[in-house]
């Protein structure tokens, strides 16, 4: 690949992306790399206690570098825990010592559990915002200085969540993804005279391990007042039954592709005067 | 291969400003295009309309890309008229995959000073345009089994007040109400429905009318710009100071950016969303 002269809706660019061991990550890596971009990639590559879901491994890490490779670009990819400020800089700075410069970030580590308030402990609700909303600022504020220092007309996005909008059975999550959206406003009113632009993405139900596992079939099941489900395929299709209810368009989920589409575009040149956007890829889940 | 390759567009307002400019965005990614216009005045409206003429432009621009046009006279408060252009451009074309309902008018009128004629023209064209619109083109969506996209052109100023546009801001809001229920109808269809937001776009809708003359009370005690550069930039200056991002003007290309994703399968999850391009300014 190296030097060849790559072409795309995002070429030339170097984008900064968390939680890109597998799901949505992944996805937005080869996406972006596909349309040109070189890409500088983290995930925690461990479980985390509290999450409800296992999280990627080093072996799914090593995926998204050969699926971003195949797709004609440059990756580095680290382990790091975005709850870790010292992590996060490392990579960043690898990643500026490698291509140069970041021109894009994009903010999607997250980790859910499923619990109601009421059994949620104070620790890991603070878990949860750990991850989920200090993770982001984590993620987001070496890059944006750099972005300063080199004059760079960036473009950062925020994977926040339809859960901002309709209520679900994630209360800390839901709280973080909020914030996520309040957050971005402030951050692009205060880059908007540097041009940086700062937006987020409200995926609606996407179909990733974050909701196919099965402590999430025990919470469906226990909200359908049904038995346990017997195997993973049948707790899909409960699913896909209960959230195309949800949706406008006749669709449990969206695919991941999709979440990464509106990633392109916010990430390239065609979205240059918006900034402060909440950008639904929802089926129509945020307003039914 | 473009993004559109092989989809049919049909655009309202299309003979200038933002209109064109989506027609030919469209056209630049295969896709083939029913343009309408009014080409003339509306009595009650103080502004310049686009004419025959830039409706002709609009046709040479969409051609220069390899685009193919079918153009036609006609007005959104008659729906007569859209279906018989529609149907020309079925004939032509095939059916539509993508409406985008752009076609609008601001009189700038201030409210004491309103007459319910002037209230009445900007609701018959900004809100029931949009729903004549979309009926026209409906039928041939659903009986092609398609699905596809619609994209209604609201306004940025639905999020936050703006001066003398109480018929406007309430007709752009109004579209969104019908954007978000039309897209819980038309879901299951695969239809999608979505809208634009736009910031403040220089075209010749905001210098030909009555907005220069108010900009100038404002901050030019109340005397004439001497020149339309000048009122351009004093317009700049105001709008500038109510984006995060400071600049004044969006352009159309920006706008069309949208319509085209919106209108793309790229979009294919994205329903009743409203998109703005706007500088940042619903959220400042």
């Amino acid at each position: 690949m190296g030097n060849a002269v790559r072409t795309g809706r995002v070429a030339g660019k170097v984008a900064f992306i968390t939680g890109a061991a597998r799901g949505q990550g992944r996805s937005h890596a080869v996406k972006l790399a596909s349309e040109g971009a070189d890409i500088v990639a983290l995930d925690i590559c461990e479980d985390l206690p509290f999450a409800h879901s296992p999280h990627a491994t080093w072996e799914d890490l090593q995926e998204t570098v050969r699926l971003v490779e195949e797709a004609g670009g440059r990756i580095v990819a680290r382990k790091a825990d975005v709850r870790f400020r010292d992590q996060v800089d490392a990579v960043v700075a690898e990643g500026l010592e490698t291509f140069g410069k970041i021109d894009v970030v994009v903010a999607n580590a997250a980790a859910a559990q499923y619990k109601d308030v009421l059994e949620l402990s104070v620790e890991d609700f603070q878990a949860s915002l750990d991850v989920n909303l200090t993770g982001v600022f984590n993620t987001v504020q070496t890059p944006v200085r750099s972005m300063l220092e080199r004059g760079i007309q960036g473009s950062i996005i925020l994977i926040s969540s339809g859960v901002a909008y309709r209520a679900t059975p994630a209360p800390d999550y839901s709280a973080a993804k909020t914030a996520l959206i309040t957050f971005a406003r402030a951050l692009a009113n205060e880059l908007g005279p540097n041009r940086i632009r700062v937006n987020t993405i409200e995926p609606g139900y996407v179909l990733t391990p974050i909701l196919d596992n099965d402590e999430y079939g025990k919470r469906t099941a226990q909200l359908l007042g049904r038995e346990p489900f017997a195997t993973r395929e049948e707790h899909r299709q409960a699913m896909w039954g209960q959230f195309s209810q949800r949706n406008m368009l006749p669709v449990g989920w969206v695919e991941p592709e999709a979440v990464s589409n509106a990633v392109l575009f916010l990430a390239s040149d065609e979205s240059r005067y918006v900034t402060s956007e909440e950008l639904r890829v929802d089926a129509g889940f945020a307003e039914k | 291969m473009g993004r559109l390759s092989g989809r049919v567009a049909f655009i309202t307002g299309a003979a200038r400003g933002q209109g064109r400019s989506h027609a030919v965005r469209l056209a630049e990614e295969g896709a083939s295009i029913i343009a309408v216009d009014i080409c003339e005045d509306i009595p009650e409206i103080p502004a310049r309309f686009g004419t025959r003429e830039d409706l002709a432009e609009t046709v040479e621009a969409v051609e220069a890309v390899d685009g193919r046009i079918v153009a036609r006279v006609a007005d959104v408060r008659d729906f007569a008229q859209l279906q018989a252009a529609v149907a020309d451009g079925v004939a032509e074309l095939g059916p539509p995959d993508i409406v985008v309902a752009n076609a609008g008018v601001v009189p700038f009128t201030d409210f004491p000073s309103m007459p319910e004629s002037v209230w009445r023209t900007t609701i018959d064209v900004n809100l029931t345009g949009v729903y004549r619109t979309v009926k026209a083109a409906l039928p041939w969506m659903v009986e092609a089994g398609k699905g596809g996209s619609i994209i209604l052109i609201s306004s940025g100023i639905v999020n936050r007040g703006g001066g003398i546009v109480v018929d406007y801001a309430a007709s752009k809001a109004g579209v969104v109400g019908l954007m978000r229920s039309l897209a819980l109808e038309l879901g299951p269809y695969n239809i999608r429905v979505n809208s634009i937001m736009p910031g403040n776009v220089l075209t010749n809708m905001l210098v030909s009318g009555n907005f220069g003359r108010v900009v100038a009370g404002a901050v030019n005690g109340g005397e004439p710009f001497a020149s339309q550069e000048e009122m351009i930039d004093a317009m700049e200056a105001m709008f500038r100071a109510r984006n995060m991002i400071p600049l004044g003007w969006v352009e159309p290309r920006d706008i069309s950016e949208g319509v085209l994703f919106l209108a793309s399968d790229e979009s294919r999850f994205i329903t009743s969303e409203s998109l703005r391009i706007d500088l940042g300014f619903a959220g400042k």
